[in-house]
């Protein structure tokens, strides 16, 4: 290994960032020194987020310092400062899709020509210079939103480069790509590494850590577990630092699982769509069945075909032994399945209606004769709902908007509970909301194992996953594990990062 | 206690413009004593009643969180249909000289047919309703200047002009069909699943289809009831001028959509009600009769009218303190 340099490229000490209540990065930092990739890994709400933001000067910490190059960070209004020293390409891209490769590169700082008019010449010049120069194999006369997902990372780490910054942050740059584009992309990041540019790498797929970085920082609620090279942390040892749970850690008891004679209530046969092949799963009556997955693993997909929100081209789903039609939000509701979307503000919610009417948009045929809607039931509906799910409210006529999150996602669950569902379809449930309605949310899956229903819940929060019976672990279109009550964090992230434990 | 707060509150934004109304009945009644006569009165109702029903079928559509710019031309092509195939070939008819019942049934079976077409293009094709619709509007008003081919039609039985032209119990038959038409769809927009499905398309479509609502259909249906509207809009004209000639309609769309913007309905879908929009049209409608009373020079009636307009938005963005996008 290269002597460290003695002034690292990026620097960020003490960092504290609070929003509200919530503690977001607490007294975390990283070093990445010149010349060494560096990677940073964590579970969702670690806090990478928001120390990428931090290094990238669009949050201001609350205490810390950020340096680079051993200077101090320039004024956070200073963009230009900011982007010499640093850049970020998103796991969406940020390029213009409509303008060429040449003027993506060159926006808002275009080559000027005689009388200051933009002289399309020298851009396109300065572009394929700039493209050579780093070995981007690109026309720069293509629309970049012709560009693959490869080619157009590419061209915003050459946009980074060209206005200098030689420390680029990569978020989740993988996320998208094929495993031959993958090592594509690779071989460049090696090759520019060479060059002298530093990247910080984040990914959720540990495997890319190991092939693409020298030195890896982990964050874990919000603080820095450790900074290590990569040659000295095994991926046990990654993993622990992640979870905070030792892979021998003692199993957590098992819940009380339902009769092992409880009927089948759902019976996903052999389904397959765009986003997953040959998925089957069984869910009893009374049992919760987790799954889970990485951004992009299906699991969303599975859960959104059960509730007729996504329609798979193979494949049966059957609900109390009759088959529903798949991609069909009736036909599903018909059949019995209530479901909580993944994003309220997509698909759980119509703002600008009441409480009420959002509650019981799933039951508008049973309000009423002729499909006429009374008030009065709709509203007595509704308060028997806000009462169950303890929604804070002025009343069953407020308007939804003016609702606090936690509060909105539980209209969202009175929308999936009105129609009295003997299958309950949770995608993140928790996603976004404080932690004292998530614990009410999450109550809201042990009432129903109680009540009978069965239960599939979509989440990456270990947390609500602990809640279930089961859960399944898809990776890259397929279920690949299944495990009982009683798994260790360890296992369970290690299956869902598509580690094999123990693989040194 | 507190749900009759925040209904009041609902209901207050419905009568927003309701100052501004009795404010220019105000005015009205000072600077003229024929203003605030019966006759009068009636006769701004039933000059309304076209625009109101247009407004009715546009609102419909803007809060289903669509558009249709087509109506002024499906209110012109629909009536000279209906008559063209009664009226003998002399009268400048197509010579086919069907049965009147036919010609009055294709009246409104014309504008259900346009609104199934846009329902077409824009629901299922997922073209963007704004160029769809103006494109429709542009091909209806010239498929009736080539049918019409310059000729005025009037020489048509009573049937056709009894609808903008006939009174009963003193008032003229079109106020009671537009009050109808507004009291039937109010009423469901408010209290039938169908008409709450509207707003719910119209507010968030992803969310309506998770809840099960075929947001398809409802986008389509409200698109063929509001065309239907408008050819019956067509046939009110008509009676009222008692003929049909190759510009009826034409340039109305602009008032149409600023009485419904005025009386609150958003143009982003989701948002209004048809109390505010009715009383955006009485608005526009004493309003011109006001201009017409002072006699002000028919050459600057249209200036002063738009500029009024303009005026209106402000004062209504003002008092709702909702911005109108």
């Amino acid at each position: 290994m290269n002597a460290p340099d003695p002034r690292p490229v990026a620097e960020a000490r003490g960092i504290t960032k609070r929003f509200g209540p919530t503690v977001a990065l607490d007294d975390a930092g990283i070093t990445v020194r010149s010349g060494e990739s560096h990677a940073l890994v964590g579970r969702n709400g670690a806090g990478k987020s928001t120390l990428v933001a931090i290094l990238t000067g669009l949050q201001r910490p609350d205490s810390g310092t950020v340096r680079f190059d051993g200077g101090p960070a320039p004024d956070l209004a200073d963009r230009e400062a900011w982007q010499r020293h640093v850049a970020c390409v998103y796991q969406h891209s940020t390029v213009f899709r409509d303008l060429t490769v040449a003027e993506n590169l060159f926006v808002n700082r275009y080559p000027a020509g005689r009388g200051r008019a933009i002289s399309w010449r020298r851009m396109r010049r300065a572009a394929r210079e700039v493209l050579d120069e780093w070995g981007v194999p690109v026309d720069e006369n293509a629309p970049a939103g012709a560009l693959g997902v490869e080619d157009t990372k590419m061209v915003e780490i050459a946009r980074a480069l060209s206005r200098g910054t030689r420390f680029i942050v990569l978020d989740e740059p993988t996320a998208q790509l094929d495993s031959r584009a993958i090592e594509r992309l690779f071989t460049h990041m090696r090759r520019l590494e060479r060059a002298g540019v530093t990247f910080l790498f984040i990914s959720h797929h540990l495997e890319e850590v190991y092939a693409v970085c020298r030195a890896v920082t982990v964050l874990r609620d919000a603080r820095r577990i450790t900074t290590a090279p990569v040659g000295e942390l095994s991926r046990s040892d990654l993993i622990e630092a992640m979870t905070g749970e030792p892979g021998t850690a003692a199993r957590r008891a098992a819940l009380t699982a339902p009769p092992a004679d409880a009927p089948l209530v759902v019976r996903v046969d052999r389904l397959s769509g765009p986003h997953f092949t040959d998925v089957s799963l069984t869910i009893r009556a009374g049992e919760a069945v987790g799954l889970t997955g990485l951004t992009g693993s299906g699991s969303h997909q599975v859960a959104e075909a059960l509730a007729g929100l996504y329609r798979p081209d193979s494949g049966r789903i059957e609900v109390l032994g009759r088959p529903v039609r798949l991609g069909s939000v009736p036909s599903a509701l018909a059949a019995g399945v209530g479901c909580v979307p993944r994003d309220r503000h997509y698909e759980g919610l119509v703002p600008g209606l009441s409480v009420a009417e959002n509650a019981t948009m799933t039951i508008t045929d049973r309000l009423g004769r002729l499909g006429t809607i009374s008030t009065r039931a709709r509203n007595a509906l509704a308060r028997r709902a806000i009462s169950d799910l303890d929604i804070r409210t002025d009343g069953p006529d407020q308007q939804v908007s003016g609702l606090s999150g936690g509060n909105q996602q539980k209209v969202v669950v009175a929308r999936a509970l009105a129609t009295a569902p003997d299958v309950l379809v949770l995608i993140n449930p928790t996603a976004g909301v404080d932690v004292k309605s998530k614990r009410s949310l999450l109550s809201f899956v042990d009432r129903s194992r109680a009540a009978g229903r069965a239960a599939l819940l979509v989440s990456d929060e270990l947390a609500d996953l602990r809640r279930c019976d089961r859960v399944l672990v898809m990776f890259k279109g397929a279920v690949t594990h299944e495990y009982a009550a009683g798994w260790t964090d360890h296992e369970l992230v290690a299956s869902i990062e598509g580690v094999t434990p123990g693989d040194e | 206690m507190n749900d009759t707060r925040s209904l009041v509150l609902a209901r207050t934004r419905d009568l927003a413009l309701l100052p501004a109304l009795i404010l220019l009945l105000v005015i009205g009644a000072v600077g003229n004593d024929n203003f605030l006569h019966r006759d009068n009165l009636l006769n701004v109702l039933s000059a309304s009643s076209a625009l109101g029903l247009l407004v009715l079928a546009e609102a419909m559509i803007l809060i289903s969180g669509n558009m249709d710019l087509s109506l002024e031309s499906i209110a012109g092509l629909a009536p000279a249909l209906g008559l063209m195939v009664v009226i003998p070939a002399s009268s400048a008819g197509f010579g086919t000289e069907l049965p009147t019942w036919f010609g009055l049934l294709v009246i409104p079976l014309t504008g259900a047919l346009i609104g199934v077409v846009n329902g077409l293009l824009i629901v299922k094709l997922q073209l963007n309703g704004f160029i769809v619709t103006l494109a429709m509007n542009i091909v209806l008003r010239g498929v009736l200047i080539g049918m019409v081919s310059g000729k005025t039609l009037f020489d048509a039985p009573e049937a056709f002009f009894a609808l903008g032209s006939d009174s009963w119990l003193g008032v003229p038959v079109s106020v009671w069909v537009t009050g109808l038409c507004f009291a039937v769809a109010g009423w469901a927009l408010r209290y039938h699943r169908l008409g709450r499905a509207v707003y719910a398309v119209g507010g968030n479509a992803p969310a309506a289809r998770a809840a099960g609502i075929r947001v398809d259909r409802v986008a389509w249906g409200v698109l063929v009831i509001g065309g239907t509207l408008a050819a019956v809009a067509g046939l009110v004209i008509a009676g009222r001028v008692g003929a049909v000639n190759a510009n009826q309609g034409q340039g109305l769309i602009f008032t149409v959509f600023a009485a419904a913007v005025i009386g609150g309905i958003s143009l982003r879908g989701g948002k209004g009600s048809l109390t505010g929009a009715l009383l955006g049209v009485l608005l526009l409608g004493l309003l011109e009769n006001l201009l017409t009373l002072a006699q002000v020079s028919s050459f600057w009636i249209q200036a002063i009218y738009g500029a009024i307009i303009l005026v209106a938005l402000m004062v209504a963005r003002l008092t709702t303190g909702e911005a109108q996008v």
